[in-house]
């Protein structure tokens, strides 16, 4: 410390300071591009994995998956442009290439965040035959009850879900209900003591239901035949 | 010029003093916030103590060694970025490994960047001395706070969940506790701790004056 009576004015020129800002940017910028490129190929492949596996659990006869979207301009494969508006969707098929069923997200508010869904569709019944849970942070054994819980999992054997007439919305919404009183195939009996968790749960599959299905049971012929190998 | 006010340390020293002396979690309290939201499970909790403790190291390692490259005006702006890239860095590198444990963690891998510890060894320690003893001491900083939330997500897991690392300790009979796997479980476990450490340094102290008496 030499100068420790003389005020230190400005020690560092300021080309110093850009000089080391620029310097460090760069080095962090390579970096954070060399992880991002070496990491893509393993991400992509384990999140195809993870795709795969949820949509097996709620179409247990698939062998493979394709994604979608469904747009007004009708159905095309997920590409890098999608329409305004689309919604995507995930085919499954099974070794030979048949369609076994559709796979769609719900998503809604639940008890303590959101709760995703992985619902099954199945074009024939035209009805959600499936329930998996995607991502969800409801309260451990209450709301995460909707997982495990038979009789609840068992409104998601032959939910009715099929469109009215001219195919513009569902013929009747999806419910939920309170325990122990669903009456009609359309409704949903929430679990005792869950019954915001459940009614997310409704909710999340009746809005994505009530928005997918309008543009993708007009089209669904496509699915079954627009196989490649 | 640069006399150093503390005689230099072993390489030994540097390591264990994160790990004991001033354990990040239970002896300086500090990076609460992932500490207490992902340690509901015992794997939750080793897999950001992992994370945590390679942005520390690789932080601190760059941040020594551009000790004498930047200047004082705009050292946090720079230790920020260079954090801040390594969470970055580990964030894909936790989606390459396992996509579950990415969803456990959740946003508390992107929050490692605001993490004090990172920030304050890097500041504290790093930017005032070589890149061995800043790696070590990182390094050490980094166990102990893996340590840290290790020991409070298996005591959590345990409780709450009657299992360890996903397998089942107890009988069909055992009765989780499931506050444990909730917010106020993490307070109520890490205060035990606290508990435990500050009574062990009170013990400790008390036991070295007995001897001096004696």
């Amino acid at each position: 410390m030499e100068n420790l009576d003389l005020p230190q004015v400005a020690s560092t020129p300021s080309g110093a300071m850009i000089r080391t800002l620029g310097l460090v940017a760069t080095i962090c910028g390579l970096l954070i591009v060399s992880a991002y490129q070496g990491t893509l190929e393993a991400v992509a492949e384990n999140k195809r994995i993870a795709l795969e596996r949820a949509v097996f659990k709620v179409i247990p006869k698939a062998a493979s998956v394709k994604t979608f979207v469904a747009g007004s301009g009708g159905i095309q494969p997920e590409g890098t442009t999608q329409p305004e508006g689309a919604v995507k969707f995930y085919a499954a098929y099974d070794a030979t290439g048949a369609l076994q069923g559709i796979a769609a997200e719900g998503a809604a508010k639940g008890y303590a965040d959101t709760v995703r869904v992985l619902y099954a569709y199945d074009p024939a019944k035209q009805a959600i035959t499936g329930l998996g849970v995607v991502s969800m942070r409801e309260t451990p054994g209450i709301g995460d009850k909707i997982y495990t819980d038979a009789a609840f999992l068992k409104n998601f054997e032959a939910l009715d879900v099929r469109l009215n007439a001219d195919m513009k919305y569902l013929a009747h919404a999806i419910k939920v209900v309170k325990h122990g009183t669903k009456q009609s195939p359309w409704e949903i009996d929430a679990i005792a003591g869950a019954t915001v968790t459940s009614k997310a749960v409704g909710k999340g599959i009746q809005e994505s239901a009530a928005r997918l299905l309008p543009l993708l049971v007009p089209e669904q012929g496509k699915l079954t035949t627009a196989v490649e190998p | 010029m640069n006399v150093p006010l503390h005689p230099p340390r072993s390489s030994l020293e540097e390591l264990l003093e994160g790990i004991w002396k001033q354990n990040p979690v239970f002896v300086m309290v500090l990076g609460m916030c992932p500490t207490l939201a992902v340690s509901v499970s015992a794997m939750n909790a080793f897999s950001m103590g992992i994370a945590t403790t390679f942005v520390l190291v690789a932080s601190c390692l760059l941040v020594s060694l551009m000790r004498h490259l930047v200047p004082k005006e705009v050292r946090i702006a720079t230790y920020i970025v260079i954090i801040a890239t390594f969470v970055t860095v580990v964030d894909y590198l936790i989606q390459a490994i396992s996509l579950a444990v990415y969803e456990a963690l959740g946003a508390f891998i992107q929050l490692i960047v605001v993490n004090c510890i990172i920030l304050g060894r890097a500041e504290a320690h790093a930017s005032k001395n070589p890149p061995l003893p800043a790696v070590l001491n990182a390094l050490g900083m980094g166990a102990g706070f893996t340590l840290g939330l290790f020991a409070l997500g298996a005591v959590r897991e345990v409780l709450g969940a009657g299992k360890l690392f996903g397998f089942a300790l107890f009988g069909a009979d055992f009765q989780p506790w499931v506050v444990m796997v909730l917010p106020p479980g993490g307070f109520i476990v890490l205060g035990s701790w606290l508990l435990l450490f500050n009574w062990l340094e009170a013990h400790r102290h008390t036991g070295n004056e007995g001897t001096r008496h004696a």
